[in-house]
């Protein structure tokens, strides 16, 4: 199955993109996800104590499972205000 | 207009106070907070800010923070405005309107708001400072770490 990935501030400018689209095995959680990802791009490992992460724009948890065509999103620490 | 928004446009807090004060005539007190852009942090000059926000989930964890707030204040209602881009030093980055029946609750819903938005919603700011540039990180957002919430809540009450 396929979901897309979206990445904001920092580790949009780390990963050189801010929307990446992969394919994932069936079964996959968003730690699967992430898995996947910080093997392509290692840079993106001093985030994973500090980020939050959303599947398809609501705030979820590592464990969550995902579904084909899901938007998993990894979020930096934020600062607005 | 939407009571909480994120966007480009620069940011009116005439407007969204007297879209309040329609829904609730006969209220005592409207507190504003109004954030801006400042020309120094921790030592750095500052240039301009660029903010960018994850839009969708932005405008529902603002919608939370509306709902918490009148848990605690039921009689409050409130206005968050979040703008997005570049802005430039003095510019307003966010508002937060709260009308109320009496001061003291739309003081606190005020605080408790602004305290949330820096704990909770996505969005970030890029400060362009004089001599490079650099991505702010504050809070890690977790909307059910409820003992941040009662940090938040503890400082709107002291």
């Amino acid at each position: 199955m396929r979901v897309t990935i979206r990445l904001f501030a920092r580790l949009r400018d780390l990963a050189g993109a801010g929307e990446l689209v992969r394919d994932v095995p069936e079964q996959a959680t968003v730690q699967t996800v992430w898995n996947a990802l910080k093997t392509e791009m290692p840079s993106l490992v001093a985030y994973e104590g500090t980020m939050s992460v959303a599947v398809n724009a609501e705030y979820s948890r590592m464990a969550a499972a995902v579904h084909d065509g899901d938007e998993v999103a990894f979020l930096p620490p934020v600062s607005g205000g | 207009m939407a009571l909480v928004a994120v966007s480009a446009k620069r940011l009116d807090s005439g407007a969204l106070t007297a879209e309040l004060m329609a829904g609730a005539p006969g209220d005592g007190a409207v507190a504003t907070f109004t954030g801006l852009v400042r020309n120094h942090n921790q030592g750095r000059k500052v240039r301009f800010l660029e903010y960018e926000a994850y839009e969708p989930l932005a405008v529902r964890a603002l919608r939370r923070i509306v709902d918490e707030a009148r848990a605690s204040w039921p009689e409050v209602r409130l206005g968050l405005h979040h703008r997005i881009g570049r802005l430039e030093i003095g510019e307003a980055s966010i508002i937060i309107v709260v009308v109320s029946p009496h001061r003291a609750d739309a003081f606190a819903a005020c605080r408790y708001a602004i305290e949330r938005v820096k704990q909770i919603v996505p969005i970030w700011k890029r400060e362009h400072f004089e001599g490079g540039e650099i991505w702010l990180e504050g809070a890690t957002a977790d909307p059910d770490d409820e003992e941040a919430r009662q940090t938040a809540q503890r400082i709107a009450c002291a």
